[in-house]
């Protein structure tokens, strides 16, 4: 179910999702007008994360490059506080990412069903595009040799 | 975290190149005291004026270390606000927060750089009871005409001597902030103190 | 005589005007769309973002637009614009044996578990005009699927091979230490393997490819195979400071690419398969093995082998690749040089004076004796 190496918590899983969403994938998951009251810690804002990878895949570790990342941090009325930090640069996604995560973590029945079925279709997305990359799995066949 | 955590900058941007800038005047001008604008509340025991410095100087490359007497939603706010990791050592730390209480490491204790990289150095912030009312002290140095005299209050015993020994390494060694409620004094490695060292 | 002189603003004010114009091309064509350029001009923007050093496509969509499709320009805005961003970190180390593959070749196993998987490659068309591309298509082509997904994970070649102890070992050295970022540390020599990595991640690909070319036709110790070609999506994970555990941002096309190169051995090495290794942005498989092959033969001086061609040099590999200081060294020589320029020429023409008048005197005592 999950995509990255080390996402094991509920939690992370949820974030994971969260991140892969669209802005208007959440807002339909939580509409706009039904939003809790919230306090924002750390405004939505854009900076980079430096993506490092291994030399060989397993060797010693190097900067490939950076990546747009856009984070949020909010806090609900209850106290608790939601995070997000997904690629790109959408600061309307991350808000609500955040307030969602904050949610998920005070009443998590109200919203799992719904970022279930994200993960889900999102799940279904990369099964297309492995079914489609597996169409051009090559099927070797030996000639027969005479002696 | 259980306490609500206080909020940080509320324009992030334009707050920190104003603390930055009045940090700057205060290194330039050793001695003369800076009065940061803004509105921060930060956790008892850190200074408005050191809580500006660090949301505008800290990040997640830059070990902070914290005085313990300081505590934990100190440490939280700010390894929040700032994604500083904190340095468990004084020698792993780029950043310092000090209160001046007894048994908190001596200014030789943090990094000083090496001739080569001596900005790989620590600054460290000293909060003390005030910037004006102590004992008097003679400063002289680059950025200052002639001579400046400050007194502040509250710094602990034998801080003048670790400070004339930290500058005596220059082009090595920390610089120093003073802060106290939302004003500084920059004390930088360059600075010569004229006072006599006994009567310091 | 030239002088110095200031001005020009006009002029480059209304060069801009006539540049936007130019930008455009003609009105009565419907302007591009950035989102166009990032769904139909993906290996463009791949390029942008691996040799810009930031992954966006959008941003990376939009240099290329403003570029009118320069990818070197592109490079420099992208670059440009990346410097104004807050770093927030470094992510974990990514593992791309969790690719979700969407093509793996290699050429040195025909049946490797996981399978040959074509997946979306020029490789095999015969680069024949297709017209049709050039009409209004009604038709959105699509791929059809197969019953079964790809295995979910697919073991990487160099770990299968590396099973019977003949390829070089590529672990992390003790602690495994944090990389040097060439953006915040300048080049120094000699570079470690992290630098040069980084370095060639970043670098010219048409640079590269040439580097690499010249190592296949002999200008190097080299006899590279492609132990695996991988292309896909991984994620990538980061850990926030005031998080404490590991937050998924999402997935980064990449191309990666394992040379398996032999090598005789030397005084300090057994006979063995070495490797070379590569990794980009997005879907860039000619820049991932050029890459990877310049890897490999910058890995002469380590070991042991003599250093005599050009993509072994590592001050010449890797002080010559990024294509932003390249061109900016190059077309710098546009710009007005006209003291330096006037300098000179008073130079010649004082030689050429002293020449003659040295010339005339030669032929002057005769005359006066």
């Amino acid at each position: 179910m999950t995509t990255g190496a080390t996402s094991t918590t509920p939690r992370q899983r949820w974030m994971a999702i969260l991140a892969r969403a669209s802005a208007a994938e959440l807002d339909d998951m939580l509409p706009r007008g039904a939003r809790p009251a919230f306090t924002t810690l750390k405004p939505a804002e854009t900076g980079t994360v430096m993506v490092q990878a291994r030399a060989g895949g397993t060797g010693d570790r190097f900067n490939l490059g950076e990546a747009t990342t856009t984070r949020c941090v909010v806090r609900l009325e209850s106290g608790t506080m939601g995070f997000s930090y997904a690629l790109g640069t959408d600061r309307a996604k991350a808000e609500s990412a955040a307030i969602i995560d904050a949610l998920m973590q005070d009443a998590p029945d109200q919203l799992a069903p719904a970022i279930a079925r994200l993960g889900k279709a999102q799940q279904a997305a990369r099964d297309l595009a492995s079914r489609k990359a597996a169409a051009t799995k090559v099927d070797f066949f030996t000639l027969v040799r005479g002696e | 975290m259980d306490q609500p955590l206080a909020a940080g900058f509320t324009d992030a941007v334009l707050e920190s190149q104003e603390a930055f800038r009045h940090l700057l005047d205060a290194l330039s001008h050793p001695g003369r005291i800076e009065r940061l604008g803004g509105a921060l509340t930060p956790p008892p025991g850190l200074t408005p004026a050191g809580a500006a410095l660090l949301l505008t100087l800290a990040d997640y490359e830059t070990p902070l270390w914290l005085a313990p007497g300081l505590g934990a939603p100190v440490a939280d706010w700010l390894r929040f606000h700032t994604a500083a990791p904190l340095a468990q050592q004084p020698a792993e730390a780029r950043f310092a927060v000090l209160t001046g209480a007894p048994g908190e490491p001596e200014l030789a204790a943090f990094p000083a750089g090496d001739d080569l990289y001596p900005d790989r150095s620590a600054t460290v912030i000293l909060q003390c009871a005030g910037l004006e009312g102590g004992r008097p002290v003679t400063l002289a140095g680059p950025g200052i005409p002639d001579t400046r005299q400050i007194a502040p209050a509250g710094l602990p015993a034998g801080f003048w001597r670790q400070l004339a020994l930290n500058n005596r390494q220059y082009p090595r060694g920390v610089d120093v902030v003073l802060a106290a409620g939302s004003s500084i004094i920059g004390l930088p490695r360059s600075l010569r103190l004229e006072t006599a060292q006994g009567a310091l | 005589m030239y002088v110095a002189v200031k001005g020009g603003e006009a002029a480059i004010l209304a060069s801009y005007d006539l540049l936007a114009e130019t930008r455009r091309g003609n009105p009565s064509v419907p302007e591009l769309r950035l989102a166009q350029i990032r769904e139909q001009m993906g290996t463009a923007v791949a390029r942008v973002m691996s040799e810009g050093s930031l992954y966006d496509a959008d941003l990376a969509a939009l240099a290329l637009k403003q570029a009118q499709g320069d990818a070197v320009e592109a490079i420099f805005l992208l670059r440009a614009f990346r410097t104004t961003l807050a770093r927030f970190g470094s992510s974990e180390p990514l593992d791309t044996s969790t690719m979700r593959v969407r093509r793996r070749v290699s050429a040195t196993y025909k049946d490797l578990p996981g399978g040959q998987v074509l997946g979306p490659t020029y490789d095999y068309t015969h680069r024949l005009f297709d017209f049709t591309l050039g009409e209004e298509s009604a038709a959105t082509p699509e791929a059809r699927p197969a019953d079964a997904p790809l295995d979910a994970v697919m073991a990487r070649v160099p770990d299968i091979l590396g099973q019977e102890g003949l390829l070089e070992v590529e672990q992390p050295a003790a602690g495994d230490p944090a990389p040097t970022d060439i953006t915040r540390d300048s080049l120094s020599f000699p570079a470690g393997r992290d630098v040069r990595l980084q370095t060639l991640a970043r670098g010219d690909e048409g640079f590269l490819l040439g580097l690499a070319y010249s190592v296949q036709r002999g200008f190097g110790h080299n006899h590279p195979f492609v132990g695996e070609i991988r292309l896909g999506e991984v994620a990538v994970e980061f850990t926030p400071e005031e998080l404490g555990f590991p937050v998924d941002l999402g997935d980064l096309t990449l191309t990666e690419c394992q040379m398996v190169n032999q090598f005789a051995g030397s005084k300090h090495v057994p006979p063995q398969f070495t490797r070379g290794y590569g990794l980009s942005f997005g879907h860039a498989e000619r820049k991932a093995m050029a890459m990877s092959i310049v890897d490999r033969s910058l890995k002469a001086r380590a070991l042991g082998e003599e250093v005599v061609y050009p993509a072994q040099q590592e001050e010449f590999v890797l002080y010559h690749s990024d294509n932003v200081e390249a061109a900016g060294f190059v077309e710098h020589l546009k710009l007005p040089h006209y003291v330096d320029f006037q300098a000179e020429l008073e130079l010649i023409r004082r030689i050429r004076a002293e020449r003659a008048a040295h010339a005339q005197g030669a032929t002057m005592p005769e005359a006066a004796e």
